[in-house]
């Protein structure tokens, strides 16, 4: 019944701390260790007495697909770790779309008490039908918590996906997320982030890699409401055969939140003519006691590098595969999550492989 | 492979950069085991012969030869030219971010068809040999080098590849002296021939004579407007020390060189490898 992207995945993850399947937004497998469940974590269905959470990072529905997914999540998981718990491994919630024309509207809230730790790695995969997924994730961080969280994002090629992150980052607290887009055939993913905590920490990375007719749409919001805290944003995405790429970003700087500092860096490499990547920044700041910067490119695998390889004696195509891979290194060095790089680095290597497809 | 060893012929050659002809017909043999400078004032089309030689996108070939062993160059990728035996050490070598050198050399490795299993290896001993710290190895490649250790990993690349001719760039700028005499130790222990491996052939472009007293050069070419107004023994880089390029080949030949480094060719003085009292005889005086 898991399709092989999610396999792969709880594969990689060596020993997870809890699994959850979704089916179309509900809940099929749930593992959970009884030594965690006697601390007190949940995982699973959020049931009557945690519905509470539901929506309380996203708030008002930021626009009309979130709306449509309020009215027709079926079931919505929660990972609830309390107060000073460190899970021993992540939790890997794998969300599956499936069914000609199906829609589904899959549901995750993460909440880490105060100084608890946990990994989360989601995974969004449907086979090769027409199907939409409007998946909405919230990330509860709480005071001095320490949350890792990575989204796999390998639809099939004829799914359309209109998503939403958000996260709240309470005091001294720290949140890594790195969202990887290999799958869809429109897939948008919304990354809203707010620093609401004094002197709390956001990374945000992305990888994403478009091939065929793909079109990868990418929309941030680093929202700083709360002082000292620290944002720090890298996406970087290649382009290959068709495909097309945006990348719109905000940062945010409330008048109450001196000494932000705020980063964002968008890279993109194309791999084609008939590829196409468009990145498009932004800065919104009403504090003068800040630091923010951002920076974007587009352009095709570095002529300088390429050249440099070749004088080596590497063959063209392997020294841009070499180049393409150590581009996206920088992120995938860094995962939150343990385990996953190797996976992820091949999935990076098959899409190179079909870029001219 | 002939027991004479390698061949490296160029005629002619001719080349613009956007449109301007910079090299006007370029004659030069090296063979293997020959040490060949090429001096000349900026501008002179240095970097450009070695770019040109190596196939560097950019470089407008406009007529003339390269040839490798008989085999005609000038149609093949870079990769392939160096498949066929040619090697660039760059003046500026480039920063591959995520991207490990041994990777890089296990690639060529592959692509020529020799063993991948014994490049870890040979690459730890060569960076030994002149004295790269081997934990700088582990970083994606040149990232993070200062500018003598991205020159000393261009000579441990030399080491791991075997070409059969080297164009090494301006080797010796950002290098201190110690590090320029180990890299010329294994550039000229390369040029000594191996069981039935002939020697290294190494065409050497620099703009200092302060290479020569490190790597002995057994011709000295000196270009000057694209072209080779002057070929001789070792003698000539000494010549050249004592006159500058102006004196050499006159101050219309040398061009910019005068305007741009009134200081680029040290005094002419008795002892050619000592200096001013005081002054560093090696500082680059562009450093």
């Amino acid at each position: 019944m898991l399709p092989a992207p999610g396999r792969a995945v709880l594969d990689a993850v060596a020993a997870p701390a809890a699994t959850v399947v979704a089916v179309n937004g509900r809940v099929a497998v749930v593992e959970l260790a009884d030594d965690l469940a006697a601390k007190g974590v949940q995982v699973g269905p959020a049931g009557d007495d945690r519905v509470e959470l539901v929506g309380a990072a996203v708030g008002e529905p930021p626009d009309a697909f979130v709306t449509l997914h309020d009215a027709f999540v079926p079931e919505p998981v929660v990972v609830d770790v309390p107060e000073g718990v460190t899970l021993p491994g992540p939790v890997v919630v794998v969300h599956v779309t499936a069914g000609e024309g199906a829609a589904a509207f899959p549901h995750l809230v993460v909440r880490a008490g105060a100084a608890s730790q946990v990994a989360v790695v989601e995974v969004q995969t449907s086979g090769e039908e027409r199907a939409l997924v409007v998946p909405v994730t919230e990330i509860l961080v709480g005071p001095g918590a320490r949350v890792g969280h990575v989204t796999v994002q390998q639809l099939g090629f004829a799914t359309w996906q209109l998503g939403l992150q958000v996260s709240r980052v309470e005091a001294q607290a720290t949140l890594r997320s790195t969202s990887i887009g290999f799958g869809g055939d429109y897939a948008r993913l919304r990354t809203d982030c707010r620093m609401v905590g004094r002197g709390g920490t956001g990374e945000l990375d992305a990888v994403y890699f478009g091939e065929g007719d793909q079109t990868l749409d990418f929309r941030t919001f680093q929202d700083h409401v709360a002082p000292d805290c620290t944002s720090n944003l890298l996406f970087k995405g290649a382009v290959g055969g068709r495909s097309r790429s945006v990348y719109t970003g905000l940062i945010r700087v409330g008048k109450d939140a001196r000494g932000t500092n705020a980063f964002q860096t968008n890279r993109n490499v194309k791999l084609s003519d008939g590829a196409w990547a468009e990145s498009v920044p932004n800065l919104v700041i009403e504090n003068n006691d800040v630091r923010c910067s951002h920076a974007s490119a587009v352009g095709p695998v570095d002529e300088e590098q390429l050249f440099y390889l070749e004088s080596r004696g590497v063959p063209t195509d392997e020294a841009e595969r070499l180049i393409v891979s150590g581009f996206f290194d920088e992120v995938l060095s860094r995962l939150p999550v343990a385990g996953l790089a190797p996976l992820l680095r091949e999935g990076v290597a098959a899409k190179f492989a079909r870029r001219d497809a | 492979m002939t027991g004479s060893g390698h061949v490296l012929e160029i005629r002619g050659l001719r080349a613009a950069v956007g449109g301007t002809e910079i090299l006007r017909g370029i004659d030069l043999t090296v063979r293997s085991g020959e040490v060949h400078a090429v001096m000349g004032p900026n501008g002179s089309g240095k970097s450009t012969l070695a770019h040109v030689l190596m196939g560097r996108p950019g470089y407008e070939v406009t007529g003339g030869s390269v040839t490798l062993d008989g085999v005609d160059l000038l149609p093949l990728a870079p990769w392939q030219r160096a498949q066929a035996g040619l090697f660039l050490a760059l003046q500026y070598p480039t920063e591959v971010p995520g991207v490990s050198l041994q990777a890089v050399l296990e690639s060529a490795a592959r692509a020529a068809g020799r063993p991948v299993d014994g490049v870890a290896a040979t690459l730890r001993a060569e960076a030994e040999r002149v004295g790269l710290d081997p934990q700088l190895l582990e970083r994606p490649l040149n990232v993070d080098l200062s500018g003598g250790e991205k020159k000393k990993n261009e000579t441990v690349q030399l080491g791991v590849l075997r070409p059969a001719i080297a164009v090494l760039d301006e080797l010796d700028s950002g290098l201190d002296v110690d590090a320029l005499r180990a890299c010329a130790r294994r550039v000229e222990a390369a040029t000594e021939p191996e069981g039935d491996r002939p020697g290294l052939g190494v065409l050497a472009i620099t703009h200092y004579s302060r290479l020569l007293h490190e790597l002995r050069a057994d011709r000295v070419h000196v270009l000057a407007k694209g072209q080779i107004v002057r070929s001789g023994g070792p003698e000539l880089a000494l010549e050249l020390e004592r006159h500058g390029y102006a004196g050499l080949v006159g101050a219309e030949l040398a061009g910019e060189a005068e305007e741009e480094t009134p200081v680029a060719i040290r005094p002419a003085i008795d002892d050619p490898f000592g200096g001013p009292a005081g002054a560093d005889p090696f500082a680059d005086p562009l450093a």
